[in-house]
């Protein structure tokens, strides 16, 4: 496959307006703004696109809300929080080639005749910040940012608004509040942010990957671009990979590659040649999986099917020297961390979890922990403001459905039993 | 610049000046070294919001410092990959060789150690950032020698 997401990126040069426009960039923003706004969200709805954030969802039918609330201004704000855990997917496109990011973003704001746009980029990503506001510097300079964009009536300003290491500020409604200047608690939805977002306004929250997808949508048109991947979520897919592989890294490959494909194709297989034990497939959110499950494709419908998600597409790989316990544990220990207190069940649970996790590793585990966590687990699914709960819930109900064993025999034997030959 | 001019300045890039409350919060740091009592001040002055909202807004982002830090921030990344690639043995290192312990600062006040979750940098972990410089595929002698040129 021709890649689109990461074209150019072994160029030293691909982060600059000059490289970028030599190898076609910026040819479909000349396009789209020669288009009606209708028409771009048109082809974005027969593309299939969908959002590459993590939850899914069909990115036409987005900015079709949004485009259909009659309340201005419209505000675009770019998810670069990356912060589930094992990705590190976006961070090319930023780091690489943040015109693409940039001129999707121009795109998108033209087609929800939308103002004002903000990247919402982590704090951990200084380097990133270097290099998106000397990129949008160059787009300014260029006329493709401003007023009168080339020339065409359309005025779109842009700029970084950087985080400030809170996970939970990759939700798009706490990010919202973050941009506003508040703590990052996640709002209660409906409202959705399309209706009601930033400062009350119709908003639209996209993933980088997702805005990186518009510009190859305008330059092919959605039919053609729907015939990439997997046909219930096509396009390129940008899958990170770590951990236990010989060539950890980020891959673009059609949705719907398998993991077996990933791991052992493209990632080189498992380091030193050892045994596949057990793999995250989308983040450290998403519930793991055995290997007899590596033949599934990766995109939003075939995982589901499984019990997992697609998540961010963030494949974590475990040999069989890794203790299960120990990754659930420190898995925990960040949920906890990250909650953001305005739910009990998500405060209080991923607390108590972390501490019954750490007696287990620490081989203080008691009887009818496993039952306990568990119990736990099943108090914060569904009964929370917004999915980080679920996500810490997920880790400890798939980890104990499928490892069993690993668990028992700590709490039995007082130690792993990981590594042991 | 002052700085109550510069964080103004910044306000005009949304439409109701709190947005800037992030941003400038990153500045009064840098200029105070840690978000002083003069720092909330400062801020406060500057986007004419009361101190204790400051306060209140800037103890919920781990990335603001809270107290005094030493020249040189270290902040590691423990979270699973890096954990699975090796990073607990370097937090014991760092306190064999400099006495630092996580949350804390060294004698002479060179180092301040802050664990991070995920840096993402999953593929060349373990990874930590050096004030704002990347390092990455860490091991016990490398890790020395890259901290030994921060003074
Ligand atoms: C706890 C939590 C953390 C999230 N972190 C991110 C993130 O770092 N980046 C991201 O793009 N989406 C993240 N999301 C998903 C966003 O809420 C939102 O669905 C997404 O930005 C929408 O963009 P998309 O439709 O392009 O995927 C997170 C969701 C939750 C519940």
């Amino acid at each position: 496959m021709e890649k689109v997401l990461l074209k150019n990126i072994d160029n030293p040069d691909s982060a600059t307006i000059k490289a970028y426009e030599a190898a076609g960039g910026y040819q479909s923003l000349k396009k789209a703004l020669d288009l009606e706004p209708k028409k771009i969200i048109e082809e974005v709805k027969s593309s299939g696109l969908r959002g590459r954030g993590g939850a899914g969802f069909p990115t036409g039918m987005k900015w079709d809300f949004a485009s259909r609330d009659p309340k201005f201004p419209k505000y675009l704000l770019c998810n670069a929080d990356e912060g589930e855990p094992g990705t590190f997917k976006d961070r090319p496109i930023l780091e690489k080639n943040p015109h693409l990011l940039i001129e999707g973003m121009i795109i998108s704001a033209y087609a929800l005749q939308a103002e004002r746009g903000y990247i919402y980029l982590r704090g951990e990503y200084p380097h990133a910040r270097d290099v998106l506001e000397k990129a949008i510097a160059e787009a300014y300079e260029r006329g493709y940012l401003g007023e009168n964009i080339l020339g065409k009536g359309f005025r779109f300003d842009l700029s970084v608004h950087q985080g400030a290491g809170a996970y939970i500020c990759g939700e798009e409604t706490a990010l919202i509040e973050s941009i506003e200047g508040r703590r990052g608690q996640p709002r209660i939805k409906p409202p959705f942010p399309v209706n009601v977002g930033a400062w009350g306004m119709p908003t639209v929250v996209n993933n980088v990957e997702t805005l990186a997808n518009i510009p190859y949508i305008v330059e092919i048109g959605g039919e053609a671009y729907a015939k990439i991947g997997s046909s219930d979520c096509p396009g390129p897919k940008l899958y990170s990979i770590s951990c236990c592989v010989e060539k950890p890294g980020v891959y673009e490959l059609p949705m719907g590659t398998s993991l077996r494909e990933i791991i052992y194709e493209h990632a080189g297989g498992i380091k030193g040649g050892r045994e596949l034990k057990a793999v995250i497939p989308g983040g450290i959110s998403t519930p793991v999986l055995t290997p007899d499950k590596i033949d599934t494709p990766m995109d939003f419908v075939s995982l589901p099917k499984i019990g997992s998600m697609l998540g961010s597409g963030a494949i974590m790989v475990f040999d069989d020297t890794v203790c299960l316990v120990r990754v659930c544990w420190r898995a925990m220990r960040f949920f906890e961390h990250e909650s953001c207190g305005k739910c009990t069940p998500c405060r209080e649970g991923t607390g108590w979890m972390r501490n019954i996790l750490e007696r287990i590793e620490n081989g203080f585990g008691r009887e009818g922990d496993i039952e306990l966590l568990q119990d736990v687990a099943l108090s914060i699914s569904g009964k929370t403001f917004c999915p980080l709960g679920d996500g810490a819930a997920n880790v400890v109900l798939s980890f104990i459905r499928n490892f069993p064993d690993e668990f028992e025999y700590h709490i039995k034997n007082k130690k792993c039993s990981a590594g042991e030959e | 610049m002052a700085l109550v001019d510069e964080i103004r300045e910044i306000g005009r890039k949304y439409p109701d000046r709190r947005g800037a409350l992030l941003p400038s919060l990153y500045l009064a740091q840098k200029e105070y070294g840690w978000l002083s009592q003069e720092a909330y001040e400062t801020v406060s002055e500057a986007l004419n919001l009361p101190p204790a909202t400051v306060k209140g807004v800037a103890t919920f982002y781990a990335m603001y410092r809270k107290k005094p830090m030493g020249r040189h921030l270290i902040q590691l990344c423990t979270n699973v990959a890096c954990m699975v690639m090796g990073a607990e043995r370097l937090v014991d290192l760092l306190k064999e060789r400099y006495g630092l312990e996580p949350g804390g600062t060294t004698e002479d006040g060179r180092f301040s150690l802050v664990i991070m979750e995920c840096i993402g940098a999953c593929d060349r972990a373990p990874a930590m950032l050096v004030d704002t410089d990347f390092h990455s595929d860490l091991n016990e002698t490398n890790i020395f020698e890259i901290l030994e040129k921060y003074k």
